[in-house]
């Protein structure tokens, strides 16, 4: 699936939303050996104790954030590495941080035109709620939150306008 | 099938871990698996070590995938060595880059067991 970047004059939310969530679904199939899906109408944030950022520069400009509880993150690092090796938080936070990074590259790739000129930053992660971020992004927000096993999984991009 | 010392370079150490369980599902025979975190230290481990075939992601802190690769041709120990960039990053662009400078092959993020053995087995002689 790709799409032509030059459609912004279209909100990014109507364009690119499904293109985020066809890119996590991928990541996570093909990763984890899992299958997500939107979780529609979803009433509440799941608590964000674990967050992995990637900044895009270039093209397409802004971060995309990935967050979960600490249960969920565990889980993806133990669908990804097995679970005799995915306890600490170093592991756990390096799981999460490759799954943005793949999540942020796989989007991108998808929107024609936007991966020759648009860099990623290596991922960043957050352990703790007790943060607020404030984003030099001020354009466009998409979010979708994807039932992943029994609980929920946050991915934001934030866009610079 | 004889068996090989690879050279697995990516800054996640989770991802060094998927490409090595990757490697062996394709049935690549590993003698031994060696790690980098970044193009310098890759650098260093091929001029102690020597090795077989080097995996190496682009967007790593210190020295980059591409930049490794165009350093590589200095090392006495790495003549003729395989490299295959394993990335997120997909452009034509970057895959022209990767193989100008060097890289045998190139396999995007995500990926399964079996683009591996695509990509892998013919760079080391081998039919998949």
């Amino acid at each position: 699936m790709s799409t032509d970047i030059s459609l912004e004059v279209r909100s990014h939310e109507e364009n690119w939303l499904p293109i985020l969530e066809l890119a996590v679904e991928e990541v996570f199939e093909i990763m984890l050996g899992c299958r997500v899906k939107p979780v529609q109408d979803a009433n509440h944030q799941p608590c964000a104790e674990f967050t992995a950022m990637v900044g895009l520069a270039g093209s397409l400009c802004g971060i995309l954030n990935v967050s979960c509880d600490r249960n969920t993150a565990r889980e993806v690092a133990k669908c990804m590495l097995g679970p005799e090796i995915a306890d600490s938080a170093d592991q756990v936070s390096d799981a999460l941080g490759e799954i943005c990074n793949m999540i942020a590259g796989n989007f991108k790739n998808k929107l024609a035109g936007a991966d020759t000129r648009c860099v990623l930053s290596v991922p960043t992660v957050i352990i703790g709620e007790e943060y607020s971020v404030r984003s030099l992004a001020d354009g466009d927000s998409i979010q979708t939150v994807m039932r992943f096993n029994d609980s929920q999984v946050v991915i934001m991009l934030q866009l610079h306008s | 099938m004889e068996k090989i010392r690879a050279l697995i370079v990516d800054d996640s150490s989770v991802m060094r871990k998927i490409v090595e369980r990757s490697l062996r599902q394709a049935g690549v025979e590993l003698e031994t698996v060696l790690e980098a975190s970044n193009g310098a230290e890759a650098l260093t481990i091929v001029g102690q070590n020597g090795v077989d075939l080097i995996l190496c992601d682009i967007n790593m802190p210190i020295m980059d995938g591409l930049e490794f690769v165009r350093s590589l041709g200095s090392v006495e120990n790495a003549k003729g060595v395989p490299v295959v960039m394993i990335t997120t990053e997909g452009s034509e662009t970057h895959v022209v880059q990767a193989l100008s400078a060097g890289a045998r092959g190139y396999i995007r993020k995500p990926f399964t067991p079996e683009q591996v053995k695509e990509h892998v087995l013919p760079v080391l002689g081998k039919r998949s």
